[in-house]
C-alpha cells in the first residue's frame, strides 16, 4: 500500500467512526440527514463507475435508484410490512436487470448520444409512473409499514427504529464502498479504465469492449438500487421524482464536485452538496427577500463557481495542496 | 512456400464514390517482413485499418492463418494472432509502461470478466508484460508514466504492447514516424529481431529502412497495387521509379 491509498484508508476509518457515532450525538434529524448523506454516496459512487472509471457519461442515473425503491412500494402490500430478506435482493435484482434492458441499447453509443439516451430512457420510466396511477401517479406512495428482517422468530435489526435504519445504512455503504474498490483492482476494472482512455485500442488489443461496459452498466445500476431502496425505507415514500433527471443531474454533480475516478471523491461531492443544500435553505430573510426560498440560486453559483476553479473536484483541490505542501522538502 | 499468416483477395473499399483501397492481393508469411509503401493518401492506412478489423472491406477478402477474417470485429481479429500498432502513437498515458504491457497482455486471457481477484497478482499476465517490454528493449523504463516517456519511447511501448498479446502477424503503421536518426536506427534493429518470429506487414514512410528491412515489396498508387516484388524488382522497375521513388529522392 503506498502512502496516498493508506492516508485514504485512514481518514475512511475516521469518517465512519466518527459516522457511526453519530446517534449517539445528534437528535433524530441529524441522523436521518446523515443516514441520506451516506445514501447519496452510495448513489454517486456507483455512477462513478460509469463516470469517471469508464467514460460513460450517463445522463438517468435516477432510473435505478427509483426502480428498486419502486419495486419495495410494488412489494409492501397495504397495511402490512414487505419482508426484507425478499424485497432487498429483489429490488436490487429489478435495477439490474432494468440497467441490463437499458444499457443493452444505450451502450452502443457514444459521447453527447449517450447522454441523450439515458436521458430519455430514465425520463420515459419518470412519466410511467407520474402519468399513470401505478403506485399512486404523480403524488407518489406512502410505505406504511417497513420491511420487517425476520429471521424465523429472530428479528436482528427493526427498521421502524432510524438508528437501526443508519446503521444498515452504514453498513451496507461501507460494503458498497469496498465491493467497488475490489472490483476496480480486478481484472474486470483495469478494463474499465482502459475503455475510459481509449475504447479503440482496447478493441484492437482484443477486447470486446460492448459486454465490458454493459456489465459496468449494470453492476452500477444494481449498486444505485441498494441505495434506492435504503432511501425508500428511510422515508417510507416513493415518488416519481426519484427518477427524474433533477435526480440524476445532481448526482452527476456530486460526482464531478468531488472528483471522477476516484470513489473518496463522489462521497465528498455528496456531502458537500447536500450540506450547502441545507445551509443554503436555512439562510435568512434579507429585508424582503428570503434568500433561504432561493437556494438554488445561490447552488448555481456555487457550481459555476466550482467548475470554473476546481476542474478535478474538491479531491483533486487536496491533492494539489499537499503536493504543494511536500514540494520544499522533497 | 509455407502457407501464409496473412493473405488478401481483391481487396476493395470504397468511401462514397471514392475507391481508397482497390483489389489489393497480397501476403504476409512468417519469418518475413513485408512492407507497403505509396505516397500520402494511397491507402495503406485504409489497407491496414481492413485487416485490423477496424473497417469493413466494401469487397474482397481477409484470410489470417488460413481463416477467412472477413467482416470480423477488431477484439476477433485480435485474438486470432494480430498485433497492431498505430500511426499516431496510441498508448495509455496515464498508465505506466508496466501498466499498459499488462493490459495488453490481460486480452490474452479467455476472459477478463474477474471482478474479486487483484489484476496485480495475474502471475502468467505479468510475465508475459515483462517479456513484452524487454523484448522491445523497454525494461529499464517499465515503472515510468507511459506520458513521461519520449517520443522514441512511446513508439517502443506501442510495440510492447501488441507484442504482449503475443501475436504470429504483426501490423505495424509507420512505426518510424517522428524518430530521430538514433531512435530509428533502434527500432530498425528492433524490427530486424521481430521478424524472426513474426511475420510483418509494415507500412513506413522512410525508404532506407524499408530497403534495409523488407523481403517484399509492394507499391501501391491512388488505392492499387503498382508494383510487388522482392527489393531489388521494386528498385529496378521503371513505373515505381517515375510514380514514386523518383519524386522522394529529388
Amino acid at each position: 500500500m503506498n502512502t496516498a491509498s493508506r492516508a485514504n484508508a485512514i481518514v475512511l476509518t475516521v469518517v465512519v467512526i466518527a459516522f457511526a457515532a453519530t446517534p449517539f450525538l445528534a437528535e433524530k434529524f441529524y441522523v436521518q440527514f446523515f443516514a441520506k448523506l451516506m445514501i447519496m454516496g452510495i448513489l454517486a459512487m456507483s455512477l462513478d463507475l460509469l463516470l469517471g472509471y469508464t467514460g460513460l457519461v450517463s445522463f438517468g442515473h435516477a432510473a435505478f435508484y427509483g426502480a428498486a425503491a419502486y419495486t419495495l412500494a410494488l412489494l409492501t402490500p397495504q397495511y402490512q410490512a414487505a419482508n426484507f430478506w425478499t424485497s432487498f435482493p429483489l429490488a436490487i435484482g429489478v435495477s439490474a436487470l432494468l440497467a441490463l434492458v437499458i444499457g443493452f441499447f444505450v451502450v452502443r453509443t457514444h459521447g453527447i448520444y449517450f447522454i441523450m439516451v439515458t436521458l430519455a430512457f430514465a425520463q420515459m420510466l419518470f412519466f410511467l409512473f407520474h402519468d399513470t396511477k401505478i403506485a399512486g401517479g404523480n403524488d407518489g406512495i406512502y410505505i406504511d409499514v417497513r420491511p420487517v428482517a425476520k429471521i424465523g422468530d429472530w428479528q436482528p435489526f427493526n427498521l421502524d427504529n432510524f438508528v437501526h435504519v443508519f446503521y444498515l445504512v452504514l453498513v451496507l455503504f461501507v460494503l458498497m464502498y469496498l465491493l467497488l474498490r475490489v472490483i476496480l483492482a480486478s481484472p474486470f476494472g483495469r478494463v474499465l479504465v482502459g475503455i475510459k482512455a481509449n475504447e479503440a485500442r482496447m478493441r484492437s488489443l482484443g477486447f470486446p469492449t460492448f459486454r465490458y461496459k454493459l456489465v459496468a452498466f449494470v453492476i452500477a445500476g444494481a449498486i444505485a438500487g441498494v441505495a434506492g431502496y435504503l432511501s425508500s425505507i428511510q422515508f417510507g415514500v416513493v415518488n416519481p421524482e426519484m427518477m427524474g433527471w433533477h435526480l440524476s443531474g445532481a448526482v452527476m454533480m456530486m460526482v464531478i464536485l468531488g472528483g471522477m475516478g476516484t470513489l473518496t471523491g463522489p462521497i465528498i461531492g455528496a456531502a458537500v452538496w447536500m450540506l450547502l443544500e441545507l445551509g443554503l435553505q436555512g439562510l435568512p430573510k434579507l429585508g424582503s427577500v428570503d434568500l433561504g426560498k432561493h437556494w438554488q440560486l445561490w447552488m448555481g453559483l456555487f457550481i459555476v463557481l466550482a467548475s470554473l476553479l476546481l476542474p478535478n473536484g474538491l479531491l483533486g483541490l487536496g491533492a494539489s495542496a499537499i503536493k504543494r505542501l511536500r514540494k520544499p522538502r522533497g | 512456400m509455407a502457407d501464409p499468416v496473412l493473405a488478401t483477395q481483391s481487396l476493395t473499399r470504397h468511401f462514397g464514390g471514392l475507391a481508397a483501397v482497390s483489389n489489393v492481393s497480397l501476403e504476409a508469411h512468417m519469418g518475413q517482413l513485408h512492407a507497403v509503401i505509396g505516397p500520402n493518401g494511397a491507402g495503406k492506412s485504409t489497407l491496414i485499418n481492413m485487416l485490423s478489423g477496424d473497417l469493413l472491406p466494401s469487397s474482397g477478402s481477409v484470410t489470417i492463418a488460413g481463416r477467412d477474417v472477413t467482416g470480423l470485429a477488431a477484439h476477433q481479429i485480435s485474438r486470432m494472432g494480430v498485433g497492431r500498432s498505430y500511426q499516431k502513437t496510441n498508448v495509455f498515458l496515464a498508465f505506466t509502461a508496466f501498466e499498459n504491457c499488462r493490459l495488453a497482455a490481460q486480452s490474452r486471457r479467455k476472459t477478463s470478466m474477474q471482478f474479486f481477484r487483484p489484476a496485480e497478482k495475474l502471475d502468467e499476465v505479468n510475465r508475459a508484460a515483462e517479456e513484452a517490454l524487454a523484448a522491445a528493449g523497454l525494461s529499464s523504463r517499465a515503472d515510468s508514466l507511459a506520458s513521461a516517456l519520449s517520443h522514441g519511447e512511446q513508439r517502443q511501448l506501442e510495440i510492447a504492447m501488441t507484442l504482449a498479446t503475443r501475436p504470429k502477424l504483426l501490423l505495424l503503421d509507420e512505426p518510424l514516424a517522428g524518430m530521430g536518426a538514433e531512435e530509428s536506427a533502434s527500432m530498425v534493429a528492433l524490427l530486424k529481431k521481430l521478424v524472426e518470429t513474426h511475420a510483418i506487414l509494415l507500412v513506413e514512410h522512410d525508404m532506407d529502412a524499408v530497403f534495409a528491412l523488407a523481403d517484399r515489396l509492394t507499391v501501391m498508387v491512388n488505392g492499387q497495387v503498382l508494383a510487388s516484388g522482392a527489393p531489388a524488382e521494386i528498385r529496378a522497375n521503371a513505373e515505381v521509379q517515375e510514380a514514386y521513388l523518383g519524386e522522394s529522392h529529388d
